[in-house]
């Protein structure tokens, strides 16, 4: 009895001692920018632990744009939306419609198209970075938000296909039968029976598409320049260009972003686990 | 599945008599699926023509291998990869283990834990770079606290520079893995460790017989995927060092930007075409594992 009590002792230590480690390694650089948001200029860099005098000032001054680099906070936080609104519709719409076709309508070709879209989703998006951004000069949609919006779908296609396919090949066949010997033709099918069953999967492909732009640096800075233009990461990047930058704005402006596709996925955390962690990796 | 009708059968069957070319079913179906054909088309089959053009000239490939940058790159790349790829792998790996024992706080933890992977990483890759800054960062403040001396000038010092962007990768992007390996390792069947338990396995034992066999293949397929997938890895790059200092620090997928930027855009495209020959085994491998 002693001898065991002991060691679950000696195992609730081991744990612990794993286990905060862990905690202060996940937890720093996000408090650290917290920190940072609500500590006035002068005492952000004690190195205090918590503010002598906290205070939401610097939410302020970012959301009234009150300094030069973030004169157009509104404007940039509006077309970070837009951009990723736009991609995860799109997505969903291509990739609905290649999977259906693909998955229940065994359109010919489909198993090669569904190679060649994973296929591109195995090469790395920086690879395809230099070209894109030439061929979107050539297609004279540089410095255009479509530029934007249509290389994040082409980048999220391919595995939106390929998850989508996973989940609707799992269908029963029967219901297909059964639509059709009702009389129903592919489209009705496709809306009637296929979208309100994959209603799970479609959630979770939207939400990714979403987060997949929301967060895109890279692509955002190649193809968009104009300060009225961009996206909020890259006007974060631009915080850089200069030595005396306000850093606090900067943490401050990194945390009202960043919070959106925390909460995002939080809530959306049933599906995008189930849906995605699933699909990244089949066993 | 063999067995059932496929829609298209039930098609054929019923427009038996007129047997026109194109089914309904093969119409729609084609209708479906040309978006996404459109799409492939402009934005990946023409950009990686045009890639490989802008590319053919034999000369650019000798500047190339001439330009020290795009060696020392090639060397981080690989460093990356093989070193910081394995070593987060190894964590996600114990980690998975940790996770696993039937505790609330560690339910809990596990909430916390997933926070890097969910967060963007333009803000917390700033605070990394900023908590790294050698005069008012917060970790060279604490060291001089602690020990009355100066810290490092971490990210001016092309060695330390390249361990912090592996450590901000690793910080990123362990929580994923970590969750794969999770899953793994819940969908191995209890009665394995009950009888390992029975015939008195110690830890160690019943991880080497019973765990790792079950978990190998998905470890293997993560390491590839998580190789892959890192040689991307831009921002934990190029946000952290910038390439700096004096473009040490430079992995392949920022190297083609600071080309770009030179106005070289050719040597860009080599340096990716050089990397082909690396990626396309590891592409190959993934697509036979995932495209069954």
């Amino acid at each position: 009895m002693k001898l065991s009590s002991l060691r679950s002792v000696t195992t609730e230590a081991k744990l612990l001692l794993i286990g905060i480690p862990l905690l202060i390694w996940t937890l720093l650089p996000i408090y650290h920018l917290f920190l940072f948001s609500i500590s006035p200029k002068e005492s952000a860099f004690s190195g205090k632990l918590w503010p002598d005098h906290p205070t939401l000032h610097n939410f302020a001054v970012v959301f009234k744009q009150e300094h030069y680099y973030l004169q157009h906070f509104w404007q940039q936080l509006w077309n970070s939306l837009l951009i990723a609104v736009a991609t995860g519709a799109l997505t969903l719409f291509i990739a609905t419609g290649a999977a259906f076709a693909i998955s229940r309508l065994k359109v010919m070709g489909g198993r090669m198209v569904m190679n060649l879209a994973l296929f591109t989703y195995f090469i790395p998006a920086a690879f395809l970075a230099v070209p894109m951004y030439r061929t979107m000069g050539l297609y004279g949609l540089l410095n255009n938000q479509w530029a934007l919006i249509l290389a994040m779908v082409t980048i999220a296609t391919p595995y939106s296909i390929w998850v989508l396919k996973q989940a609707s090949d799992q269908l029963p066949v029967e219901l297909d039968e059964a639509a059709v010997i009702d009389g129903a033709s592919p489209m009705q099918l496709f809306r009637l029976v296929y979208i309100p069953l994959m209603a799970p999967s479609l959630v979770a492909i939207g939400t990714y598409a979403l987060l997949l732009a929301w967060n895109e640096y890279l692509y955002a800075f190649l193809l968009l320049s104009k300060d009225t233009d961009v996206t909020l990461p890259v006007a974060l990047g631009n915080f850089l260009a200069a030595d005396d930058s306000p850093w606090e704005l900067l943490m401050t402006t990194g945390l009202i972003y960043a919070l959106p596709p925390a909460a995002i996925y939080y809530v959306f955390k049933r599906y995008m686990v189930s849906g995605l962690t699933a699909g990244a990796v089949k066993n | 599945m063999s067995s059932a009708l496929t829609l298209q059968e039930v098609n054929t069957v019923q427009d038996a008599p007129a047997r026109p070319w194109l089914t309904p079913s093969q119409a729609w179906g084609l209708i479906l699926i040309i978006p996404y054909l459109v799409i492939f088309l402009l934005f990946v089959i023409y950009p990686v023509g045009y890639g490989f053009w802008i590319a053919r000239h034999p000369h650019t490939y000798v500047e190339l291998v001439d330009d020290p940058i795009f060696a020392r790159s090639a060397m981080n790349t690989l460093v990356f990869l093989v070193v910081g790829i394995n070593i987060k792998m190894a964590i996600a790996l114990f980690l998975s283990g940790f996770f696993i024992q039937a505790r609330t706080w560690i339910k809990w933890l596990s909430v916390l834990f997933i926070l890097p992977w969910a967060v963007p990483s333009i803000p917390t890759i700033l605070s990394l770079r900023f908590m790294l800054n050698p005069e008012w960062g917060v970790i060279n403040t604490l060291i001089f606290r602690l020990t009355g001396e100066d810290g490092p000038n971490w990210l001016n010092d092309p060695t330390i520079a390249l361990t912090m962007a592996i450590s901000v990768h690793i910080w990123k992007s362990l929580p994923f893995w970590t969750l794969i390996l999770i899953a793994g390792r819940l969908a191995i069947p209890g009665d394995l460790y009950e009888a390992a338990s029975v015939d008195g396995a110690t830890n160690m034992q019943t991880f080497k017989y019973v765990t790792w066999p079950s978990l190998r293949t998905l470890y293997l397929t993560s390491t590839i995927l998580s190789m892959i997938w890192t040689l991307g890895d831009f921002n934990s790059v190029y946000l952290l060092t910038g390439g700096g200092p004096a473009d040490q620090t430079h992995v392949l997928a920022t190297l083609g930007i600071r080309y770009l930027r030179l106005d070289q855009v050719d040597m860009s495209m080599a340096a990716i075409v050089c990397a082909l020959p690396f990626v396309l085994p590891l592409v190959y491998f993934m697509m036979r594992r995932l495209a069954k």
